[in-house]
C-alpha cells in the first residue's frame, strides 16, 4: 500500500514546527523586533502561490479574474518581501555598531 | 523545470529561512542570517519562474507587479521611523493575510493552473487546506488591520467590548467550520466567499477588545496566524518552502506570544477575552485621594545623578512616544564621561511590541552589551544609586507583589525600588494602562520629574554640564 503525500507534506510540517520551536527559543530577546519583521518578509514566500496564478492565463486572456487575484497577491507578498527584509537589514545595521562607542 | 528539481530547490529556500532565524541568536550572525533569508526568497522566485516557464505577456506582467510591490516596499522600509516599528510589523502581517487570502481565491477558481482538480471539481484534501488557509488569512488581515489603527492612533487604543461578544465570536467560528463542510460536500463557491467574508468579520471582532498595552501580545499572535495561513496554502500548493516557513513563522508568532503573556503573569486566554484596561476604571479613581509628592526639576535631577555612581535606566512606551532616545543617549554619554556606570533595563512587555525598546536604543547608538533583560539584571538595583525611569510605570510597580487583588499582582517587574533613588520622568501622576496606582510615587526617596520625556532628558543634558 502506498502512502498518500499528504502524510510527507505533514510530516514536513510538524518537524518545521520542532525545529521553528528550538531556533525561536535561541534568540536573543533584544532581537524579538528583528525577529518579527523577517518573519513577516519569508512568510511572503506565498508569493509562489501568487506567481502561478499570475502565469497560468494563455496570451489572449490575461487578465482572468484569476490572474487579477494573482497579480494583486504579487503585488502585496513583494512589498512585505522587499519592505521585511530591508527593514529588517535597517535594524540590524544599527544593532552592528556596538563597538564604536568605547 | 522538473517538479523534483523544483521541489528540491524549495527545500534549500526552506534551509536558508531556517538559518535566517538561527541568526538572530546574536547580533553579530543576525545579518548574515537576514542575507540567507533573502536568498531563500530569491532562489524561491526564480525556481517558480523556471518551473512554470511561461514567460509571455503574462510573464511582463508579474514582473511589473513584482517590481512595483518591491519598489513601494523598499520606499516603506527606508522611510519609516523606528519608533512606529509595532504599527509597521501589523500592517505587513495584514498584507500577508490579504496574500494568502486573494492566492486562494486564484486557485479557487482557476484550479487547473495549481493541479488541484478542474472548477467545480477539486479535490476533497485540496478544498479543506485551501479553506483553513483562506480562513486564517482573513482573520489575519481584518486583525491586523485594526491592530494597525490601534497602534497607529487612528482608533482609540481602549479596548471595545459589549455583551455577548465571545458567544458571537464562537457562533462565527463554527460558522466558518459549518461553511467548510458544506463547501466540501458542494463545491458552491458562495460557501467558500461566505468562509472569507466571516473570517474578515471574525478577524475585526477578535481583535477590538484587546487594548493598547496588550498589543505586544496581539502582534505575535497575528505573526503566528500569518504563519499558518502561509502553511494552509502551502498544503494546497504542495509546496514545501512554504510550509516549512509557515510552520517556522507559526511557532515563532506563539513563542512570542507566550513570553509576552508570560511578562505580564497573565493567560493567553485572558489577553484574548480582552477588556482588560475597561474594568479597572473603579480601582484608578479609588487611589486618587491625594498623597504627598516629591516632584522635581531638571536640576535636582542632574544633581542626583551627577553624583551617584552607578545608574540604572528604565525605558518604556513613553520614551518612544516622546522619541527621548537619542537625548537619552546623549544623557547617558555624559554621566559616562563623569565615569557613572550606566546600564539599561528592559521589560519583556516594555513598548508596543517584542522588543521595541531595543531597537530604540539600538537606534540611538546604544551598545546592545549595555542593555540588560529583566533576570539579567534585578538584582543590580539594590546596589545602584539611581534608577531613571523614562515613560515607564505598571512594570515597576511593587504592589505587582503585595496585593493579590490588584489587576497586575504576579507580574514580574523591574525592582526599581530597591535602588536608593528613583527618579519617575512622566507627564502626570496618572496611572498606567493597567489603571493601578504606583505606589513608587509617594514614596520618599522617589523624585517626579514632571515633563515629557524628551524636554526633560534635554534640560537635564544641559544641567549636568
Amino acid at each position: 500500500m502506498e502512502i498518500d503525500p499528504f502524510i510527507f507534506r505533514l510530516s514536513i510540517f510538524i518537524l518545521s514546527i520542532f525545529i521553528g520551536y528550538y531556533v525561536v527559543w535561541s534568540v536573543t530577546p533584544s532581537l524579538h523586533t528583528p525577529l518579527m519583521s523577517v518573519t513577516n518578509a519569508i512568510s511572503s514566500v506565498i508569493i509562489v502561490g501568487a506567481i502561478i496564478a499570475g502565469l497560468s492565463s494563455d496570451l489572449e486572456n490575461v487578465f482572468n479574474t484569476s490572474n487579477i487575484f494573482g497579480f494583486l497577491a504579487i503585488f502585496l507578498a513583494s512589498i512585505n518581501i522587499f519592505g521585511g527584509f530591508l527593514v529588517t537589514q535597517r535594524m540590524l545595521q544599527m544593532y552592528k555598531k556596538k563597538k564604536k562607542d568605547k | 523545470m522538473s517538479a523534483n528539481i523544483s521541489a528540491v530547490f524549495y527545500l534549500i529556500s526552506g534551509v536558508l529561512f531556517i538559518l535566517a532565524l538561527r541568526g538572530l541568536s546574536s547580533p553579530e550572525t543576525a545579518r548574515r542570517g537576514n542575507f540567507f533569508g533573502i536568498l531563500g526568497m530569491v532562489i524561491a522566485i526564480t525556481v517558480t519562474f523556471l518551473f512554470i516557464g511561461n514567460f509571455s505577456t503574462s510573464f511582463i506582467y508579474v514582473l511589473i507587479f513584482l517590481l512595483v510591490g518591491g519598489l513601494v516596499g523598499a520606499l516603506i522600509a527606508y522611510k519609516i521611523p523606528m519608533t512606529a516599528m509595532p504599527e509597521l510589523v501589523a500592517g505587513f502581517h495584514s498584507l500577508v493575510g490579504l496574500a494568502a487570502v486573494f492566492v486562494a481565491i486564484s486557485a479557487f477558481l482557476n484550479p487547473e493552473a495549481f493541479n488541484l482538480g478542474s472548477s467545480g471539481d477539486i479535490k476533497f484534501s485540496s478544498l479543506i487546506e485551501m479553506s483553513i488557509g483562506v480562513a486564517i488569512g482573513a482573520i489575519t488581515f481584518s486583525g491586523s488591520i485594526i491592530a494597525f489603527l490601534k497602534l497607529r492612533g487612528i482608533m482609540s487604543g481602549s479596548p471595545i467590548t459589549f455583551k455577548g461578544q465571545h458567544y458571537i465570536n464562537l457562533l462565527l467560528g463554527i460558522t466558518i467550520i459549518v461553511l467548510i463542510f458544506y463547501l466540501c460536500k458542494t463545491q458552491s463557491d458562495s460557501f467558500f466567499w461566505g468562509i472569507i467574508g466571516i473570517s474578515f468579520l471574525l478577524g475585526f471582532l477578535l481583535i477590538i477588545p484587546i487594548g493598547g498595552a496588550d498589543m505586544p501580545v496581539v502582534i505575535s499572535m497575528l505573526n503566528s496566524y500569518s504563519g499558518w495561513a502561509a502553511a494552509g496554502i502551502g498544503f494546497t500548493l504542495e509546496n514545501s518552502a512554504l510550509i516549512i516557513t509557515g510552520a517556522l513563522v507559526g511557532s515563532s508568532g506563539a513563542i512570542l506570544s507566550y513570553i509576552m503573556c508570560k511578562g505580564m503573569n497573565r493567560s493567553f486566554f485572558n489577553v484574548i477575552l480582552g477588556g482588560f484596561g475597561a474594568t479597572e476604571e473603579t480601582t484608578f479613581s479609588k487611589g486618587k485621594e491625594k498623597k504627598p509628592v516629591k516632584s522635581g526639576n531638571a536640576e535636582d535631577a542632574a544633581f542626583l545623578m551627577k553624583n551617584a555612581s552607578s545608574v540604572i535606566i528604565v525605558p518604556g512606551y513613553g520614551m518612544a512616544v516622546a522619541q527621548a532616545q537619542h537625548a537619552l543617549r546623549e544623557m547617558v554619554d555624559t554621566l559616562k564621561k563623569n565615569g557613572i556606570k550606566i546600564k539599561y533595563a528592559i521589560h519583556p512587555v516594555a513598548g508596543r511590541m517584542p522588543g521595541h525598546m531595543n531597537v530604540l536604543l539600538a537606534e540611538a547608538n546604544v551598545p546592545y552589551d549595555e542593555v540588560f533583560e529583566l533576570e539579567e539584571i534585578n538584582n543590580d538595583f539594590a546596589n545602584s544609586d539611581v534608577a531613571f525611569v523614562i515613560g515607564a510605570n505598571d512594570v515597576t510597580n511593587p504592589i505587582a507583589k503585595t496585593d493579590p487583588k490588584s489587576p497586575i499582582y504576579g507580574m514580574p517587574i523591574l525592582d526599581v525600588e530597591k535602588c536608593k533613588s528613583v527618579l519617575f520622568v512622566k507627564r502626570s501622576l496618572s496611572p498606567g494602562y493597567a489603571g493601578v496606582d504606583n505606589e513608587l510615587f509617594y514614596r520618599d526617596n522617589t523624585l517626579m520629574l514632571f515633563s515629557d520625556a524628551k524636554k526633560m532628558t534635554e534640560e537635564i543634558v544641559k544641567n549636568l554640564d
